[in-house]
């Protein structure tokens, strides 16, 4: 593969949407017969990027090449029909009908008469799932086959229109161990074709194994491309975060951070949480006065095991105690109860409750208790949003402002205000700090702080390295869905950290090489 | 601060807009008030305004369901069937008494409303599409159960429902007022008012803060069968006999007209109570004009067109503001 004409390239693109630029001055170039992974944080823009390159985004400068001319899709189809073919992450197709007209819908060979050939259909969508060893009976309705082989359909239709470059956007991230290593045997089958294929993944162990070379994108721009064999895991990890090996010993200094007293008994102890596939035996306790962090990737299953204990989402197995007491499993109301608070990761879509307003968002959890007999007391509700507006200094113009016209940092407080008016004794939080300006994030951070001395157990999620380091009394790293390690007050260094993201073992189920998916 | 200023700017457009459409329904039915005024011989008449309020009761009953449905990001398209059913249940039963006949026809409305209910909310089938179940299916059943046939109803107190008057205001007036103050209070006033909301406006946030999600859904959908059960003892009181067959028929579309021009959006979130009320008032004065006025029905069908269309597009500046 020595440089041979790039298949595709992106000459400095640059996508701008409302108040964030996506996309900054981005070049990418994929070759013809590598697998070359996209790799980054959420909002990093691998998404805007393969978006601008399938053409359901214009960008706003640069161009794009493919096979050595320029292009300008106007929709996906268009990039489709030029041979770029792109797989999501949920399966694109009708469940109802059989494989093999799956595979050719919208293209169905035709006969005579101009009615579709099925004899001539069956035979040819069989062909081409036997060429990439894909074994399915081609007259099966998809819907009858599992996820993955419906996501094995899904490539054999993207690839049999003879596309040149294929996306693939986290392809494994429904598919069990076996079902992996037949996509990869299709994306051997692909490189040895010429074609060029860029994986998006989280999974480390995949990338080192299908990938051969890798973009780093971060906050929009390439924070660096290159061979993957020549970078390690460490290294990997530090130009998706962001730092240099070198500076990563360096305390940093955003005053989040003061050392918790921390109470023998433990207020939570949440044991070997299980949710196929996304978690295996996640165990974590928390005392009062105390936050411990979790750490790990995208996808590693932090987001998933704060819903776990909080309920939201169910769990296969694993206990919850509060305060030394049993807590349902898979009921938010249950966790409320006990005490537990969970401040979600996406405040518009899972916190907020855009039309209402302040004050109704921040007294929707409290209502059981401002109620008497299903009335709600006026008075008590203006009390108690008055004195969280003020004491978090929310900014609105009126308790009745809807919720939605506040800034981003103001909606965040309205909801730490929702979760601090029920004196909880354990406070989840999922990136508190994202997307809001950088006053509203002191200002929270120290409000953390504050609350954690005063007595209150802390969980807390968050991508960015230092507000975790300097956050964390206590730091629980997670990989794979699975905890790899425990980091304790003066272990926790982003230096440590990074470590174990990259290369921690998996305590849950002993090492494994493939750290992924195993039956626990 | 170019955040607070732009924030401001943004903020006037959004109060001239939100005023528009929270106040819509009420300009659009003083101006056909004047206009009827001017135009419509003998229209300042009590009969006049006694024969509107009587007609629109019905609807106004049908519409607060709907409307508590529509908050919930639903929609109950089954009340007309349910006021047929309502229709066929009540001369069945009155041989009891009347007491028991009522009962009779509020159970068989709380029934098809935990039917609706338990598809939407632990099924989890859509509300179009449940409540699109029972508007084909409940008209029907309701034939089987009345035999096909039309019965007299000789009750007084059932009669009083639909014909008799208290202080001079006609029953079926003070019913209507009746579910209006007792549904207002239960959106405005109560926790299950604010879970309505909050399940229509963000249901994951909703569930999150620990509410009851599905409890409020299936309250929802029976209490909407409920009014509409009343609304078929009203109507067919009214008409002094059981008709399964026309009673409610196409009711639901004049309640979900009602909601959306009273200012209620489709996709949840907000229940507008009194804009509702408006809203029916609205359109059943809209066909009223016309036929007072000997203009061809069809031309009250376009205008009421228009204003849903009206209605609708200023609804859609909402959420992208």
């Amino acid at each position: 593969m020595e440089q041979q004409a790039p298949v595709l390239e992106v000459r400095r693109v640059t996508k701008r949407f409302p108040g964030v630029l996506a996309l900054d001055d981005i070049s990418f170039e994929l070759r013809p017969g590598e697998v070359h992974a996209l790799v980054g944080e959420n909002g990093a823009g691998k998404s805007t990027l393969i978006k601008v390159i399938t053409g359901v985004y214009r960008p706003d400068e640069g161009q794009i090449l493919f096979q050595g001319e320029e292009v300008s899709f106007s929709e996906p189809r268009e990039s489709q029909e030029a041979g770029i073919s792109t797989i999501y992450q949920e399966v694109n197709l009708i469940p109802l009908l059989s494989v093999a007209q799956n595979v050719f819908l919208g293209r169905e060979p035709r006969g005579r008469l101009g009615l579709i050939d099925r004899d001539r259909m069956n035979r040819e969508a069989d062909e081409i799932l036997k060429r990439y060893g894909i074994r399915a009976d081609v007259t099966a309705p998809l819907r009858s086959l599992g996820l993955g082989v419906q996501q094995m359909v899904a490539i054999a239709r993207a690839i049999s229109v003879d596309a040149r470059a294929v996306i693939m956007d986290e392809p494994t991230s429904s598919l069990e161990a076996r079902e992996v290593e037949t996509l990869f045997g299709v994306i051997r089958q692909l490189r040895q074709e010429g074609v060029g294929v860029i994986y998006v993944s989280h999974r480390l162990d995949e990338l080192y194994e299908i990938c051969d070379r890798v973009t780093v994108l971060r906050d929009g721009r390439v924070a660096h491309t290159g061979e993957l064999a020549e970078l390690s895991r460490l290294q990997l990890i530090a130009h998706m975060l962001g730092r240099e090996l070198a500076d990563v010993q360096k305390e940093g200094a955003t005053g989040f951070g003061e050392e918790h007293e921390t109470a023998e008994e433990p207020v939570l102890q949440a044991q070997g949480l299980t949710q196929h596939p996304r978690l295996r035996e996640v165990s974590l306790t928390v005392h009062p006065g105390e936050v411990v962090g979790l750490a790990g990737l995208l996808g590693a299953g932090r987001s998933e095991t704060a819903k776990a204990i909080f309920g939201a989402e169910p769990v296969d197995s694993g206990s919850l105690k509060v305060g030394g007491e049993e807590v349902k499993m898979g009921s938010p109301a249950a966790a409320i109860k006990a005490g537990i608070a969970f401040l979600p990761e996406d405040r518009k879509s899972e916190g907020i409750i855009p039309d209402l307003s302040v004050k109704e968002n921040i007294v929707a959890a409290a209502l059981p208790r401002l109620a008497r007999a299903g009335l709600v007391s006026e008075k008590a509700q203006d009390e108690l949003v008055e004195e969280f507006m003020q004491s978090l200094g929310i900014k609105a113009s009126s308790p009745d402002q809807p919720v939605r016209e506040l800034s981003g940092g103001n909606q965040q407080k309205v909801l730490l205000a929702r979760w601090l008016c029920m004196n909880p004794k354990v406070l989840i939080l999922d990136e508190p700090t994202r997307g809001i300006d950088v006053g509203a994030k002191a200002e929270i951070q120290k409000l953390v702080d504050d609350l954690a001395v005063k007595g209150l157990g802390v969980i807390l999620i968050s991508s960015e390295l230092d507000e975790m380091t300097e956050g964390s009394d206590r730091v629980v790293a997670l990989r794979d869905g699975a905890v790899v390690g425990l980091l304790s007050e003066d272990e926790i260094t982003e230096g440590n950290l990074m470590e174990l993201l990259a290369h921690g073992e998996d305590s849950g189920n002993g090492a494994k090489e493939n750290g992924r998916d195993a039956d626990g | 601060m170019a955040r607070g200023a732009a924030a401001d700017k943004s903020f006037d457009v959004s109060t001239a807009t939100s005023w528009v459409r929270g106040r819509g329904v009420y300009v659009a039915f003083v101006v056909l008030v004047i206009f009827n005024l001017i135009v419509t011989p003998n229209f300042a008449s009590v009969v006049t305004l006694s024969t509107l309020l009587i007609t629109v009761s019905p609807i106004i009953l049908v519409s607060l369901g709907v409307a508590l449905a529509i908050g919930t990001e639903g929609i109950d398209l089954s009340v007309g069937s349910v006021m047929a059913l309502a229709s066929a249940f009540l001369p069945l039963y009155l041989g009891y008494g009347w007491p028991v006949a009522v009962l009779v026809v509020l159970l068989v409305g709380a029934l098809a409303g935990l039917v609706n209910g338990s598809l939407v909310a632990f099924v989890g089938v859509q509300p179009i599409i449940a409540t699109l179940a029972l508007l084909v299916g409940g008209r029907g059943l309701a034939q089987i159960f009345a035999g096909g046939q039309s019965l007299p109803i000789t009750d007084p107190t059932v009669l009083w429902l639909g014909q008799g008057r208290l202080f001079g205001i006609p029953a079926p007036v003070i019913l209507a007022a009746a579910a209006v103050l007792v549904v207002g209070f239960l959106v405005n006033r109560t926790t299950f008012g604010r879970y309505v909301v909050a399940v229509g406006g963000n249901r994951s946030a909703s569930f999150l803060s620990g509410h009851p999600v599905r409890r409020t859904l299936l309250a929802v959908y029976v209490i909407s069968a409920l009014l509409a059960a009343l609304a078929g003892i009203v109507a067919t009181a009214r008409l002094g006999a059981s008709d399964p067959s026309n009673i409610g028929l196409l009711i639901e579309l004049s309640a979900i007209t009602a909601v959306v021009v009273g200012g209620t959006p489709l996709s949840g979130g907000r229940v507008k109570i009194m804009g509702t009320v408006m809203g029916a008032l609205l359109i059943q004065l809209i066909t009223n004009t016309f036929i007072a006025n000997d203009l061809p029905f069809t031309w009250a069908q376009v205008l009421t067109a228009a204003i849903i269309l009206v209605a609708v597009y200023l609804q859609k500046g909402r959420g992208t503001a």
